[in-house]
């Protein structure tokens, strides 16, 4: 890797002599625990979301092996269908909200700052109350599996009035986990829009932003507008369930359909909630790894934009066979698919970025390759699935299973793991373990493949989801997926092995890790202080 | 972006605290409603907990304030973030206004076989959609025997509001200008409009539930009627709490004509709190 600082580093380095003069109260705080309890930086909350998230994805896969386990053959092996349910509605649940949101705030705590020439975020104190949330919300959630009747056995998308008449007792401790779970995103999200329109350094303008910087500014204006909703929809829920309202109840005059409505509004901006990100980080690792500016960024700004306000004109397309006036199914379905011309522009984009290029292929950029190829397979699945009269043959078959694993592993995932090894350098210091970071990859590519495409055909056969058993005609497909499950699940165990070694030592990186990269957060050093732009640093925008 | 260099605040101790507070708070009202009193310990001990780490949580931000920790910076993040907030109440509000809208044009239309998604009809082929729906479809859910007019107390209401809003402008007005003696009288008129206006609605729920078969369990017009109502009133109730905060840093001296964004912060959310009263006053008193 060549080490030649770039042209902002001089300013970098002024700027760290002068640091202490900033202010000295703030570098004495406490410690141990109580550090991490307390603390209102950036970085630190940043690793505890990552640190998080982590626990989640592993909690969260543990589900997942049991529901492969059971579906590894047709009958009942291990788990009765009551719990086969909980574990696919906990599965889901923990991946959404635990592992994958919490996730990407982690990287946007770590990285926004560093990448605007922030100080910290613009609210530090509500930091620390946003993080802090989750693991109170996300272990009354866990509890629920311990409760009389079990955990939410409803799916993730928790229906009416599967999840209010039908529910388990769990599911009020379910709805009050999830308002935990909601209020802490969009106060984490309230702080990192007043970061980046607030706190970016002087000279940088909106058009300046790194990519990652903007699919996050729009991805925090989707969820102030939706978890409200969600907010909302599962206050009903409480309502229905306890105080006899009957919003979601017919013979009141409510509608269970209603719930659906309410559900999509928030769940369809979710699912772009889950990607813009990741296409931010795709768009930042390319350009490095490509040694090439960004084709097209301010298309990628429009784009990223097109996408945001279209999701809030599609959620219908989930409910395609509920029983919509023909006007809705034609609305829907055409709005559906105008979302493929933004991301058809993002996609053409990254390949012609990649165009010419001198290409290497370290670990964050294989893993972002693999994130334009798979999860453009999982948009094709998506476009399938928008054509009204064909997903009246695909509803809530394996086929939608496949789809959205298919955007949601091979892409947030593999996003967020792109991520991690583009910044542990600037993390730890240290670059993560190549030969391992490798074996990672690839046994991760096999096994992701191996377990999401198969469900493809079964789900055009006619398998339907969360089913514990099925018919003898699904069986290899099932046991290829369970397969592949497994091997995807176990080559995580390496990805932690990688991080942890990487903590603890490796090759020294400079503080321009990557010979092509250019943003801002290469300018300070590899670690990066604790305390980093006290005084906002020069910026002199670059090629786009 | 002045002065060079950027305030961050020291590391605090009650962001953890509210968290504590505020999960002790969601257990007890679950075991309360899964489990009956035994829970009742633990809500009250987190909703206390809740209430007091807020309460001095905001008490060190306006010291800060006072001492003048902070920049213009500071303030504009104040600004973003108090901006997004109310943002995100809107959205929360918008999410019952849908629901009362897709009640009225959708469902029970549809209930009444109305349309190609008539089949509906089926379940109840006797059932007449209307609206106030007086006669739920089902047998088991017991209708309202009449509704409230909206020319009676909720346009008493209406009046109070709009008004409390514009004395709250008065009162903002006065600060602008240095005239402590006119913020504290018409602040305080508000506070005065918004207790009322508190006590009206608790004399017309009153009405409802006694006179009028108006419950949470009449079907969905008493669902939407409370759901929307209640949540307003939730909000005036906080909205009052704010501006008495404020009442009292006034008379303390807190305030000047260029640092004053707590005082806005909360006229921002009362006048948001009266947005949408007009909203339900319209659709779910008269219209
Ligand atoms: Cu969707």
């Amino acid at each position: 890797m060549a080490s030649h600082l770039p042209p902002g580093s001089s300013a970098q380095s002024h700027q760290l002599e002068t640091a202490g003069t900033v202010s000295d109260t703030h570098y004495a705080g406490p410690k141990g625990l109580m550090r991490w309890l307390l603390t209102t930086n950036h970085k630190e909350i940043g690793t505890l979301y990552l640190l998080f998230s982590l626990s989640m994805f592993f909690i969260g896969g543990l589900f997942a092996m049991v529901v492969r386990a059971e579906l590894f053959q047709p009958g009942l092996q291990l788990i009765q269908p009551e719990f086969f349910n909980q574990m696919t509605t906990m599965h889901g649940l923990i991946m959404v909200f635990g592992a994958v949101m919490p996730a990407f705030v982690g990287l946007a705590n770590w990285m926004i700052p560093l990448q605007i020439g922030a100080p910290d975020m613009a609210l530090p104190r509500l930091n620390n109350f946003s993080f802090w949330l989750l693991p109170v919300a996300f272990t009354m959630l866990l509890a629920t599996l311990f409760m009389p009747g079990g955990a939410p056995n409803f799916g993730w998308t928790f229906y009416a009035p599967l999840s209010t008449t039908y529910a388990p007792p769990s599911t009020t401790f379910f709805i009050f986990s999830l308002h935990m779970a909601g209020i802490s995103s969009i106060l984490g999200a309230i702080n990192i829009i007043a970061t980046i329109l607030n706190l970016r350094t002087p000279g940088m303008r909106m058009m300046d932003m790194p990519l990652f910087v903007w699919t996050w500014l729009i991805t925090a204006f989707l969820l102030i507008a939706v978890m409200p909703v969600l907010a909302g929809v599962i206050t009903m829920m409480l309502l229905d369930i306890h105080f006899g309202t009957s919003f979601f109840n017919a013979a009141g005059g409510g509608d269970p359909v209603l719930f659906q409505h309410l559900f999509w509004f928030f769940g369809h901006p979710e699912v772009y909630i889950m990607i813009l990100p990741a296409f931010g980080i795709v768009s930042v690792i390319l350009p490095t790894f490509a040694r090439k500016p960004l084709f097209g960024y301010a298309s990628m700004v429009y784009a990223t934009a097109a996408i945001a306000i279209l999701s809030f004109l599609v959620w219908a397309h989930h409910m395609f066979v509920v029983g919509l006036p023909l006007a809705a199914e034609l609305f829907f379905m055409y709005s559906t698919m105008l979302i493929s011309v933004p991301t058809g522009v993002k996609v053409f984009n990254w390949i012609t970025t990649l165009f010419r290029g001198s290409l290497t292929f370290e670990p964050p950029m294989l893993f972002a390759l693999a994130f334009v190829v798979l999860f453009t397979i999982g948009g094709f699945s998506g476009l399938m699935l928008a054509i009204s009269p064909a997903d009246f043959q695909y509803h809530d078959t394996y086929f939608v299973v496949a789809h959205f694993h298919y955007v949601l592993v091979p892409g947030a995932v593999f996003a967020i793991m792109a991520a991690v090894y583009y910044w542990l350098p600037k993390w730890t210091g240290h670059y993560p373990h190549l030969r391992l970071s490798q074996w990672h990859f690839w046994l991760s590519v096999i096994g992701v493949n191996l377990t999401f495409f198969p469900m493809h055909f079964a789900g055009l056969a006619g398998m339907p989801r969360r089913i514990p058993d099925y018919a003898l005609q699904f069986a290899d497909f099932n046991m290829v997926t369970s397969i592949g499950g497994f091997l995807f699940g176990l080559s995580q165990l390496l990805f932690v092995l990688v991080v942890v070694l990487c903590i603890r030592g490796g090759n020294k990186a400079p503080a321009k890790a990557w010979e092509g990269a250019e943003d801002l957060e290469w300018t300070v050093a590899s670690p990066a202080p604790l305390h980093t732009f006290e005084t906002p640093p020069d910026f002199t925008p670059h090629r786009h | 972006m002045s002065g060079g260099s950027y305030y961050v605040p020291a590391s605090s101790k009650w962001p953890i605290l509210a968290c504590i507070g505020l999960g002790a708070m969601m257990l007890g009202t679950g075991l309360v409603l899964v489990y009956g009193r035994a829970g009742m310990p633990v809500m009250l001990v987190g909703l206390a907990g809740i209430v007091l780490v807020m309460a001095l949580w905001f008490r060190d931000v306006v010291l800060e304030s006072r001492q003048g920790l902070y920049d213009n910076q500071m303030d504009r993040s104040f600004r973003w973030g108090m901006g997004w907030f109310i943002f995100s109440e809107v959205m929360f509000f918008a999410a019952f206004f849908g629901t009362l809208f897709y009640v009225r044009t959708f469902a029970l239309p549809w209930l009444d076989g109305e349309g190609a998604k008539g089949v509906a009809a089926l379940l109840w082929p006797d059932f007449n959609a209307s609206w106030p729906l007086l006669e739920p479809p089902g047998d088991n859910v017991q209708g309202p025997s009449a509704t409230l007019s909206p020319w009676h107390l909720p346009l008493v209401n209406t009046l109070i509001l709009v008004g409390s809003s514009i004395t709250l402008t008065v009162a903002h007005e006065g600060l602008k200008e240095g005239h402590r003696r006119v913020v504290r009288h018409w602040l305080g008129l508000t506070v005065l409009l918004g207790i009322c206006f508190i006590a009206i609605q608790g004399v017309e729920y009153r009405e409802a539930y006694l006179h009028y078969g108006i419950t949470l369990q009449a079907g969905i017009y008493g669902a939407t009627f409370f759901l929307l109502t209640g949540f307003h009133g939730a909000h005036v109730i906080i909205g009052s709490v704010i501006l008495m905060v404020m009442l009292v840093r006034v008379y303390r001296g807190h305030f000047a004509p260029d640092n004053q964004f707590g005082f806005e912060a909360a006229a921002w959310y009362w006048h948001f709190v009266d947005v949408v009263w007009i909203g339900l006053f319209l659709f779910v008193y008269v219209f």
